[in-house]
């Protein structure tokens, strides 16, 4: 799950992690009124949407005076922010953050994921900050410092001091920036968070360091012994689909092709995917129905996917394990009677009691073209699609 | 031979009486030698049942005591589904096949952690299980596909597995062993572990690997078969087409910070020798080409 960056700094003030003073606002008069009261003569309108790259995208606008603040809040709020995370289409911007602007000397990178080579998380830093982290791993690697931390025992006064040292924090401040890092990993643990990223994190001219941006992610697994965060989730941010279809078990992702595609099982789900594209289609959406694919699964499946106007085809592909083919077949059939299917079905059945399932397609009226391989399947979709 | 599990061993079903062990208990029961196989279930405070013929324990301690378990299998519910690895670990079973789905990271990175030094081996969690065909399946597989043989399969994912066992098994190319290892981040035995054990086990004669997007597992494996193996494999990388930021159902399929991309596992493996098809229904066909060869 993703926050808001203003969502993560207040996660962050509570671990004592330095943070601007600001406040999250939702109308033009109340990013006006934040200013006045964090007081000061610069501060800083931030775009809250989800996506990275907002500064690029001109959803962040430093205000010399209220007026400016007025401005900028009027100009941010309600605007579509184009950034090279949002896609093409961007993304509406609903909430606002007014913080203190601060007299930046330095900008660093501190980072957290869960390494699955160590599998353990691992503490990222370097003296790169305020651009892409890809980008510096990827041009000058020995600029990145890492820290594999020891679950037992957390991140250590060393570890993170010596990270502090290393991306050239002035050695009056290590003992302060190492206490940052460490209340941050603290976050990151307690939280069960999957990723946080402070980019950057600054040294002032004053000679304080503070976490300028934050992005945190949670895992999903553990969402259910943090109820607290549940009620930061922003629905506006989420696909809607998605959404609906979660509520149904399913796990679905809408992607830019025609065909849609219904299938059990994450890794066969993508691998349909990825035969529909070699044989010249493209995928509307990935959707795993998981083991049951019972006929309410199934119904919804249709029902989300059929929404999608660019929709040319529908490939179901089901493995039947445990769950037998005649089973699927026959929530397959009462789902296509139910939703009213527009656009051609190709149905790939394989697994327990294949041919009674392929004989309850066959009696059953619909129109349902069947196939037998999964490439067998995939030439047929993407022909009838090339047709429809 | 095979890996991992035999019909001589001794399974113990960590969460038993929950509706989804006892299901599975009974269909793995039913499959080649489980009757036999099958031997203890363990579920806390319900001690002294029985389940599909299986006297249950409160632990897996107590069911080692009694019946000499040396593989345990756990279905037991996401929340609570480390401290079962952990005690299966504590009471030195040799081999643990965690089934479960949707156990939070911190929980593996505990729990793995706390394995440092046990000689105890993990399979998933997230994983389908383990199968020796015609010999004892244990997991949620359909038993029927598999045919005994003298390939291994190892993949990250279910019905992926279920694909290419079902494509082998219809070319006549039965199976040692038939390990998945899961769809999680942080889990027990990764590609590079199976395909080692396949290596030396005289009985395999070729391994198929499935893997997809995210992490760097494929890679690592690559680069240990490139100096390593003595025997044929093929594979298939799910997830050309899937976009960088997005989770691809498993908690581990996505790509980050542009890392994890099927081209460059792809790439990984055509350089360490291994023959990778695109089309996931030439998996098997891929399989009896390299054997020919």
């Amino acid at each position: 799950m993703k926050i808001h960056e203003y969502q993560g700094k207040d996660i962050l003030r509570e671990y004592g992690v330095a943070v601007p003073d600001g406040k999250a606002c939702f109308s033009v008069d109340e990013a006006v009124a934040a200013a006045e009261s964090i007081g000061g003569d610069k501060w800083v309108v931030k775009a809250q949407i989800h996506a990275g790259g907002r500064g690029k995208g001109g959803g962040v606008k430093v205000a010399a005076s209220l007026d400016e603040v007025r401005g900028f809040a009027d100009d941010i709020l309600g605007m579509t922010l184009v950034t090279h995370q949002t896609g093409p289409e961007g993304k509406e911007v609903k909430r606002l953050l007014v913080e203190q602007g601060a007299a930046i000397k330095d900008e660093l990178y501190v980072g957290l994921v869960v390494d699955r080579a160590t599998q353990r998380v691992t503490v990222m830093a370097s003296s790169e900050g305020g651009t892409e982290i890809e980008t510096v791993a990827e041009e000058t690697p020995e600029l990145i410092h890492k820290v594999s931390v020891d679950p037992k025992s957390g991140l250590s006064d060393a570890e993170a001091e010596g990270l502090a040292g290393k991306i050239g924090i002035p050695s009056v401040l290590v003992g302060e920036a190492g206490k940052l890092i460490q209340a941050l990993y603290q976050a990151f643990w307690d939280k069960d968070a999957s990723l946080a990223e402070i980019n950057p994190l600054i040294v002032t001219e004053d000679g304080r360091v503070i976490a300028l941006d934050a992005k945190i992610n949670f895992d999903e697994s553990a969402m259910y012994r943090h109820p607290e965060l549940e009620d930061l989730r922003d629905l506006d941010e989420e696909d809607i689909d998605e959404i609906e279809a979660s509520k149904f078990g399913l796990n679905y992702i809408s992607l830019d092709g025609t065909i849609g595609c219904l299938v059990n099982g994450a890794g066969l789900a993508m691998a349909t995917m990825d035969i529909i594209k070699l044989y010249g289609a493209s995928p509307a959406n990935f959707l795993d129905v998981g083991g049951g694919a019972t006929t309410e699964q199934v119904t919804e499946a249709f029902k989300i996917m059929l929404k999608n106007s660019n929709l040319k085809a529908i490939l179901v592909n089901i493995f039947g394990g445990i769950m037998r083919c005649d089973v699927i077949a026959e929530g397959l059939v009462n789902a296509a009677r139910e939703v009213d299917l527009s656009v051609p079905l190709v149905v790939r059945l394989e697994g327990t009691n294949v041919e009674k399932g392929r004989q309850i397609l066959a009696d059953s009226g619909i129109s349902v073209i069947s196939a037998t391989t999964m490439a067998d399947a995939a030439e047929k979709v993407a022909a009838a699609a090339a047709g429809a | 031979m095979s890996i991992l599990i035999n019909k001589d061993s001794r399974v113990v079903t960590q969460g038993i009486t929950g509706k989804t062990g006892m299901f599975h208990t009974h269909h793995s029961i039913e499959y080649a030698n489980g009757r036999n196989c099958y031997v203890a279930g363990v579920t806390p405070k319900k001690g002294g049942q029985v389940v599909e013929g299986v006297p249950v324990y409160d632990s897996v301690a107590e069911a080692k005591a009694a019946t000499q378990c040396n593989v345990s299998v756990i279905y037991v519910p996401p929340p609570f589904a480390a401290a079962a690895i952990d005690e299966a670990v504590d009471a030195e079973i040799e081999v643990v096949i965690c089934i479960t789905e949707g156990i939070p990271v911190k929980d593996m990175i505990r729990s793995r952690d706390r394995m440092e030094g046990s000689s105890t081996i993990l399979v998933g969690p997230n994983c389908p299980g383990v199968i020796t065909p015609e010999e004892i399946k244990i997991g949620i597989m359909p038993g029927y596909i598999h045919k005994k043989g003298r390939i291994g399969v190892v993949s990250r994912s279910g019905t992926l597995t279920y694909e290419v066992v079902d494509q082998l098994t219809k070319l006549g190319l039965g199976q040692t062993t038939c390990v998945g290892i899961g769809g999680d981040p942080v889990n027990g035995l990764k590609h590079v572990d199976v395909i080692k054990m396949f290596n030396d086990d005289p009985d395999t004669d070729g391994v198929v690997m499935c893997g997809e997007i995210g992490g760097t597992d494929e890679e690592i494996c690559a680069e240990w078969i490139a100096d390593n193996m003595t025997k044929p494999v093929v594979g298939f990388i799910a997830g050309v087409t899937a976009p960088p930021g997005k989770r691809m159902g498993h908690a581990g399929a996505i790509i980050a910070g542009g890392k994890g991309t099927a081209n460059e596992k792809i790439a990984a493996l055509e350089a360490a020798g291994v023959g990778v098809t695109r089309n996931p229904s030439d998996m098997g066909k891929l399989m009896q080409e390299a054997l020919q060869k």
